[in-house]
């Protein structure tokens, strides 16, 4: 199933940083956000975007994830030449990966 | 209870949040966030040109519409507004709104400090690269140190109906009513980070409150008339995140939530100047329609030192646009983009990093982008950044005329050449406290 089935996201930026948290929309199912959405699975799927390495922490109380895509913002801030430059769409890209339920 | 509203998440948000705010509803404190990174840039430059420049030119003309409001209720304002003037801001607040008074922080701006500093062995070395700030320090344009809640509140004691600040953090906002109202001191660390976590949550004005919200973003009522955050704080450090009745979108737990996660790091050690606040302790429960009550929220010491928002010139960008129709559009923009690619090579021209993006294709998403079969239309998208001014000006004669002497069908050059622009580059350091000192100065 795609991520986007039990979860929703919102990412941001610091720097040439970029974050995305994901939330599950139900409690039972932060589980498998655990198991599947792991930092190396998650580089793996952003691929070249991300030329850093990404980070992840636990929000269990929150039923949540937060991701550190680093280096992922052609130099972020005001020196980047992306159009999005600020990562606004990487969250809502996470929610096509494929997961296992 | 005190009721904080915030009506600016950004200098640039919607002019009307905080009319709204102060109109609309019962509220005793209006917080408005103006400042981002690249802003204190631009208002240093603002100053340089003009000293009676350099805060948010938008902030006296509010403060003047809603003065009389502001007086009748009781609503005090707390707003980093100031910039690098935040004298200049007061003054001219001063001229519109006679009869508010104003208390203006400063200390927060280093600028003409840094040599001593760096004489005093402060190397402010890049807390990404670990650069010392020497490096660049002939391009320095800004620098300013984080200030907290404390010199906010010590300025809301004077009785100011106006506080103006300059790089106060946003947070600092929302916390600096409740350490004046409840008396909270430095070492209520659990109550400070409450109210820091109170602050992220409404910083981003309407982000909380169903904007740019993937909750069933379709069925959020009423966007038009969007309601801004409201904290109903306590002075036990419990707070509800709420908006006005009959304001347009939604608070919930799940939109409360996606705002919590924005822009987060470590999420066990949020430092601000005033604590450090730990996100995994946070609890979030409905309290009835548009309310979220949150709870349990845990802190420790803040740190020692203060964070320091440093911009320096670094090098000049250009990004230019044409547009391509079908039949394949795609193949013609990236046969342009080759063709463009080639005269610059010819030229002898190199630079620091050209890209190129397929708007309507890959823009966004770059590899992650679901593959797009034939779209009927693409905008080509090339930047070029580089030192040499000379180099990335060059390029911005080299796309329109692809409209004659390239594959066919361009179009969407009506605004002519891509302008050059400076680019301004942010640089954070950590600084000892102690090297900054704020004060407080009432003008009546």
């Amino acid at each position: 199933m795609k991520l986007s089935q039990i979860a929703h996201t919102r990412s941001g930026d610091k720097g040439d940083t970029a974050n995305i948290g994901v939330i599950a929309w139900r409690e039972e199912d932060y589980a498998i956000l655990k198991r599947e959405l792991t930092a190396q699975r998650v580089k793996a799927y952003f691929g070249a975007l991300v030329q850093g390495e990404v980070e992840r922490f636990e929000l269990p109380n929150l039923g949540a994830l937060n991701f550190l895509l680093h280096r992922s913002l052609g130099g972020g801030g005001t020196v980047t030449l992306r159009l999005d430059a600020q990562g606004k769409t990487y969250g809502a890209a996470l929610l096509n990966m494929e997961i296992d339920a | 209870m005190i009721r904080i509203g915030n009506g600016q998440g950004f200098w640039g948000d919607w002019l009307e949040a905080p009319v709204r705010l102060v109109e609309q509803g019962p509220l005793d404190y209006l917080i408005l966030d103006y400042l981002a990174e690249v802003t204190m840039s631009v208002l240093q430059k603002q100053k340089q040109a003009d000293p009676t420049r350099g805060y948010a030119s938008d902030f006296p003309p509010l403060m003047a519409r809603l003065a009389p409001k502001l007086k009748a209720n009781k609503i005090k304002v707390v707003a980093n507004a100031g910039g690098v003037n935040p004298r200049g801001c007061a003054e001219a607040v001063r001229k519109l709104a006679p009869e508010l008074k104003i208390a203006v922080v400063t200390g927060d701006d280093l600028y003409d400090g840094i040599d001593d500093l760096m004489a005093r062995g402060h190397e402010m070395r890049d807390m990404d690269t670990g650069a010392p700030l020497a490096t660049v320090r002939d391009r320095i344009q800004s620098a300013n140190a984080y200030i907290g809640a404390f010199p906010l509140a010590e300025a809301l004691a004077t009785g100011a109906d106006v506080v103006i600040a300059g790089r106060s953090t946003d947070t600092a906002l929302a916390l600096a009513p409740m350490v004046h109202e409840f008396g909270w001191g430095p070492a209520d660390y659990s109550l400070l980070a409450s109210g820091t976590i109170a602050g992220h949550i409404v910083e981003c004005g309407a982000q909380c409150t169903g904007g740019n919200s993937q909750c069933d973003w379709q069925t959020i009522p009423d966007m038009a008339n969007i309601g801004y955050p409201i904290i109903e704080a306590e002075a036990d450090g419990t707070f509800v995140i709420t908006k006005h009745e009959g304001t347009g979108g939604r608070v919930t737990v799940d939109t409360v939530k996606e705002q919590l996660l924005y822009e987060l790091g470590d999420p066990k050690r949020y430092l601000t100047p005033d604590c450090t606040a730990d996100f995994t302790s946070i609890q979030l429960a409905s309290d009835g329609e548009n309310r979220v009550r949150v709870h349990g929220i845990v802190g420790s010491e803040r740190p020692p030192t203060l964070k320091l928002s440093i911009s320096f010139s670094d090098g000049w960008k250009s990004i230019g646009t044409l547009v391509y129709s079908a039949p394949d559009a795609l193949a013609k923009a990236r046969a342009a983009d080759l063709i463009v690619r080639a005269r610059l090579a010819n030229l002898g021209l190199h630079f620091e990093e050209i890209r190129t993006e397929y708007f309507g294709v890959n823009a966004c998403n770059g590899p992650v982008a679901p593959p797009s079969a034939n779209p009927p239309e693409v905008q080509l998208r090339i930047g070029v950044r580089d030192a040499d001014r000379k180099a990335v000006d060059r390029f911005t004669r080299e796309l329109i005329p692809l409209v004659l002497n390239g594959p066919p069908g361009a179009t969407g050059f009506g605004d002519g050449r891509p302008a050059v622009r400076e680019i301004v580059a942010y640089w954070s350091a950590l600084l000892p406290r102690e090297e900054v000192t704020t004060s407080v100065e009432v003008f009546e």
